[in-house]
């Protein structure tokens, strides 16, 4: 119950935070926004290369571009977090008994709500570009968006609390951003990938949740990818938060 | 556990292992620190950056887990039970820690909401906080917009937001302009007067003397005096004559002279000046400008003052607080 009412308090007062300059939600949208209109149109005519099941090139491109946005959307939330430390804020709130879980998770609350509303918004701009989706796929793959997002706002947090300064955090963030997005076959299928590509891509979780994603967009319900990328999603999610709590906790320390 | 005791030490100990150019280094930084505090007191560490001050401050609310050592803190153990602790004690950091986008308010009902206080309260609590720091006339403006004074009033409130018996204060006028040091000077002393008990770290000596009841000079880790501002500057004796020369060479020289001819309770020498310490330094001034004078040995300047908080901090360690500001952990 305590726990429960510590992350609402948390998850309120970020959640305020952000919509002090809600501008910055948008501006966040215009990389994949760019994609959408600017490179999707590219690939029109790869109907008919591996990896693009009906021809139709935008169900294999959008879900791939939901979770580059959960993943690049998320991935630099660990900048405002280095202000809190210094300006002392996170330290005033650790001085309460509130639960160091609920200051994590509150972030990452915030995180992703904040990343559920562009998915939505991203999707809503892409029908007109020929996405046609199954409903039901598209409600469960926001799960997967959610859960992605997730891991990468924890590791972003991860790296703020361990480096306190945005010189390392920076880089960091762009070297994990970079292979884990291109070796999950965001924009192309990875079925057009050489073999040794593909091998490498099995040992990025994140391949997986992309896979997962195409089926659910398609309603392929009975694919084996779909429990296999909750799966494997989910258990990231947990270790990263696992792990941020505990880099939370030895801040001061 | 003694019920008058708010805080109990013993043998407190922190070392930091840093990491430097690829290796571990240990640093010790507070080592051994035995104390206690008694209820309503206000507390003082006094010492240079780096002393150990804000580090043990920090154990004590919570934030940082000792390396060693005993601690109560009202009562309940550090280690084993912090969120007791937290619940009734107060913490303002050096950083301050409102977060500037939000108003004063904004900041005050969120901080009273985490210790579990309910949000018509918490409000409540707000409003006689802000009327209480007289910040009513800006407490609703993004505290981004605050001057530094207006801006350490709001730190210090949302450290007593949940009324507690014991507040923890790191250098609460470091940076302020003079108004603001007085206007807290007054503010603390009040919270004083109403029962909490305080123990804040300060470098400033005219701030130890003036608020504290008790002082612990703390220097490299570990406390070298500890007593009231009375006791403590009557430990230091008689009063010091502060003679200045033209170069530290003439200093020297002129230390040399004074040891042979004058029965010194201590002397230091600090680039060109030299400092003593004697009983009756009035009656000995003009006999030692005139041996000074005789020996060829100008003085350019000589002052004589009656003990301080500063002459403790000498005679203890042997340099003046104000010299080694550098070292910083």
């Amino acid at each position: 119950m305590k726990l429960l009412h510590d992350i609402q308090l948390m998850f309120t007062a970020n959640m305020r935070h952000i919509l002090k300059s809600p501008v910055f939600i948008f501006i966040n949208m215009f990389q994949p926004l760019m994609y959408l209109i600017l490179y999707m149109p590219l690939l029109g005519g790869l109907g008919s290369v591996p990896g693009f099941t009906d021809g139709n090139t935008a169900n294999v491109f959008i879900p791939g571009l939901l979770v580059m946005q959960a993943i690049f959307g998320c991935a630099f939330v660990g900048f405002p977090l280095i202000d809190e430390i210094r300006s002392g804020v996170i330290q005033r709130y650790l001085v309460t008994p509130v639960s160091r879980s609920a200051i994590i998770l509150g972030k990452v609350l915030r995180d992703v709500v904040v990343l559920l509303a562009q998915c939505i918004l991203i999707t809503l701009v892409a029908i007109p570009f020929g996405l046609s989706l199954n409903a039901a796929g598209f409600v469960l793959s926001l799960g997967l968006y959610v859960l992605i997002g997730a891991i990468m706002s924890c590791i972003s947090y991860s790296f703020a609390l361990i480096y306190k300064v945005e010189d390392s955090l920076a880089p960091t963030m762009n070297t994990i951003t970079l292979p884990v997005s291109l070796l999950s076959g965001i924009f192309l299928p990875l079925a057009l990938a050489p073999l040794w590509l593909q091998y490498l891509a099995k040992i990025n979780p994140f391949s997986y949740g992309v896979n997962a994603t195409r089926d659910l967009f398609v309603g392929n319900f009975q694919s084996i990818s779909i429990p296999q990328g909750f799966l494997i999603i989910s258990i990231i999610a947990v270790i990263v938060f696992y792990w941020c709590l505990h880099a939370l906790k030895k801040m001061a320390t | 556990m003694h019920s008058d005791y708010v805080i109990e030490i013993k043998q407190l100990q922190k070392i930091f292992v840093l990491k430097e150019h690829g290796k571990r280094r240990q640093v010790e930084a507070v080592r051994g620190v035995d104390l206690v505090v008694r209820r309503g007191q206000i507390f003082g560490f006094l010492g240079p950056n780096g002393a150990g001050k804000s580090t043990t401050q920090k154990m004590l609310s919570t934030l940082m887990r000792p390396s060693g050592g005993e601690v109560k803190v009202l009562g309940y153990d550090l280690v084993k039970q912090p969120d007791k602790i937290r619940q009734q004690v107060g913490f303002v950091s050096q950083a301050g820690g409102a977060n500037l986008a939000f108003s004063g308010t904004e900041n005050l009902v969120l901080q009273a909401q985490l210790f579990g206080i309910d949000a018509t309260a918490a409000k409540r609590s707000a409003t006689e906080f802000s009327q209480r720091f007289q910040m009513t006339s800006y407490i609703d403006r993004p505290a981004s917009t605050y001057s530094g004074g207006q801006k350490r009033r709001l730190d210090i409130a949302l450290g007593m937001i949940h009324h507690p018996q014991l507040l923890l204060l790191d250098e609460p006028t470091t940076g302020l302009d003079p108004q603001s040091r007085a206007y807290l000077w007054v503010e603390i002393q009040k919270l004083k007067d109403e029962g909490v008990t305080i123990l804040l770290t300060t470098q400033y000596m005219d701030e130890a003397d003036k608020l504290c009841d008790t002082i612990a000079i703390i220097d490299h880790g570990k406390i070298i005096a500890q007593g009231t501002p009375d006791e403590l500057k009557s430990s230091v004796g008689g009063d010091t004559i502060v003679f200045s020369f033209t170069s530290s060479e003439i200093a020297s020289q002129a230390e040399g002279l004074l040891n042979e001819h004058v029965k010194l309770e201590r002397l230091n020498v600090t680039d060109s000046s030299v400092y003593l310490t004697l009983k009756d330094g009035e009656r000995a001034l003009p006999d030692l400008l005139r041996l000074l004078d005789g020996s060829e040995m100008p003085v350019q300047s000589v002052t004589l003052a009656r003990p301080t908080l500063d002459d403790v901090f000498l005679k203890y360690t042997g340099r003046s607080l104000r010299e080694d500001d550098g070292e910083k952990q």
